[in-house]
């Protein structure tokens, strides 16, 4: 009878968890939606902000956050598959290893202004660049790395062993038994690291304030170039992104609609995470079934 | 190499050890396996029969506390000497586990993929080497319309035959098999049996097994191992009938194992 009550509880207990956890999340959600929603609309999407006068946008803060997600996956997704592929199928059971482990704990429990100021250090003073796009993204790679491998790492342990002992068995070379057996099984749980990592990289403010910069300069978009100093796609200028320019707009916004823009920027940034999810997701799906019963 | 030199020994063990860490799993042994014929090993779990067969391929390298000693030829070279190449040792020695695992890909990419690695690109030659692996392992005909499927939609059964294909897929002169049809129910055990006996023919077969009377029915030769040791090894209608070691005689006739 005991035991009978004692699981009713934890049922009810667990239940109620869940949904005061989805209870919160839909709210925040909600409310940040029904803030910001009368603003969204193409003008607000892609007309540069306005400092003093009201109708500002937020075109070039999208797109510099757009451009640092892809700057920042371009260079830590290659180290993070390496180091997460290393750590699970090379790298021997010693103190070497333990010491790696170690340091990448700690690293992903640095706090991201922590990071922010180490990049400001590194990125942005001792290499001379200033400000710029790269300094943001070599900052949150730093910021992320831990979390990609970690997550490469696990998912790649969590493929059964017999998938690649079948693989050996068959004179396969360790590396090609790695890139097209145990990749291809692990890739959805790299996936999910990928998509939580880009959520980070999207909405974060603090490790960019003092790398990335808070201005960007008026972006001229018919430019192509990688190097003009108004050129979209230039690594190397000052870069203010979405979540900076929230910050930025609440807290020193001098605009009479500053808390108007802030909230349709808040917003814009929610469904931006959000598409982002599904589409990887979606995408993620359409990988694996190809790798997994394509003819290549 | 031409038919007439071949010998009738396949592998030949000799002072065979096997270790993991300190511990010994498998205790010299010495044994002769005739080529083309279906050599059954048998004894209680933990006996190290699967341990001496995941040495015959090298599997064993897997697991990095493991050491081998002894020889092991197969066709006359020392598998364990450092020149060898395993990738090559492995196309000629297939293996099939104890639980299916097929890989997480397409029935026909499951056949296609490793021949495709050893170099064979061409669309129509890999077609066919897909198509006479599946029939060859009894396959082809429950599997040809959906050759681009996913191979875990396959039963229990039929991801065994199909890890079989493409084992044989490799054109191996030796199939070692690990308890295949242990997670079996008994049609697709029987559907096993028949597959292994009809494949002698063409491949040396060596299977593990805990069935008594599987080794029997489809065996040749029976070799009985007990903690870590060759007990005995005979043509398998003598093992059975009249084993020369009464520890033999115990385990076969149910009194132990």
């Amino acid at each position: 009878m005991r035991a009978k009550i004692m699981d009713r509880a934890a049922t009810v207990i667990l239940t109620l968890i869940a949904v005061l956890i989805i209870g919160t999340l839909v709210g925040l959600l909600g409310f940040i939606l029904t803030q910001g929603w009368h603003k969204l609309n193409l003008d607000f999407l892609t007309s540069p902000p306005d400092i003093v006068k009201a109708g500002g946008g937020i075109g070039p803060q999208l797109f510099n956050s757009l451009y640092l997600l892809v700057l920042t996956m371009v260079i830590a997704l290659p180290l993070g598959l390496g180091a997460g592929i290393y750590m699970a199928e090379y790298a021997p059971d010693n103190k070497f290893t333990q010491f790696i482990r170690m340091s990448i704990e700690v690293l992903s429990s640095l706090p991201s202004i922590v990071v922010g100021l180490f990049g400001l250090l590194v990125f942005v003073n001792m290499t001379g660049w200033g400000y710029t796009l790269f300094s943001g993204a070599l900052a949150l790679t730093v910021f992320n790395l831990p979390l990609l491998v970690r997550v490469t790492e696990d998912a790649i342990r969590n493929v059964p062993r017999s998938q690649k002992e079948a693989s050996l068995a068959l004179g396969i070379t360790k590396w090609r038994t790695i890139v097209s057996v145990i990749l291809p099984a692990a890739l959805p749980g790299i996936l999910t690291g990928t998509i939580l990592a880009s959520g980070r990289v999207f909405g974060e403010a603090a490790a960019l304030l003092f790398t990335a910069g808070m201005s960007s300069p008026d972006l001229d978009f018919s430019q192509f170039s990688l190097s003009g100093p108004t050129s979209p796609l230039n690594p190397f200028r000052p870069a203010e992104t979405l979540a900076v320019h929230i910050w930025k707009v609440n807290s020193e916004g001098l605009a009479p609609d500053a808390r108007d823009v802030a909230d349709g920027a808040a917003a814009v940034l929610i469904i931006a995470v959000l598409l982002f999810n599904l589409s990887a997701r979606w995408f993620g799906a359409w990988i694996y079934k190809k790798m997994t019963s394509g003819a290549n | 190499m031409s038919v007439m030199t071949l010998e009738k020994t396949i592998i030949r063990a000799r002072d065979v050890s096997v270790y993991y860490g300190e511990k010994r799993a498998v205790s010299n042994i010495h044994m002769d396996i005739e080529r083309n014929s279906v050599t059954a090993f048998i004894g209680p779990s933990g006996c190290g029969k699967s341990t001496l067969l995941r040495s015959m391929n090298r599997m064993n390298d897997l697991v990095p506390s493991c050491r081998v000693t002894g020889s092991i030829e197969v066709d006359g070279t020392d598998i364990n000497s450092a020149d060898v190449n395993i990738e090559g040792l492995r196309q000629v020695i297939g293996m099939v586990f104890q639980r299916a695992n097929p890989f997480f890909k397409s029935i026909y990419e499951n056949i296609a993929f490793a021949p495709r690695f050893h170099g064979l690109t061409d669309k129509r030659k890999l077609d066919e080497v897909v198509e006479e692996s599946l029939r060859k392992a009894a396959l082809w005909d429950e599997v040809k319309d959906r050759l681009r499927e996913s191979a875990l939609s396959l039963s229990g059964g039929q991801q065994q035959r199909l890890c079989i294909a493409r084992a044989i897929a490799m054109q191996p002169t030796i199939l070692l098999l690990d308890e295949p049809a242990s997670a079996l129910d008994p049609i697709s055990t029987m559907k096993i049996e028949e597959l292994v006996m009809s494949l002698k023919e063409e491949y040396t077969i060596v299977i593990v097994t805990h069935n008594l009377h599987q080794a029997a029915r489809i065996s040749d030769k029976t070799a009985f191992f007990l903690m870590g040791e060759l007990i005995e090894y005979n043509d398998t209608s003598k093992l059975f009938t009249t084993p020369e070691n009464e520890k033999t005689e115990a385990y076969i006739s149910g009194r132990f194992g």
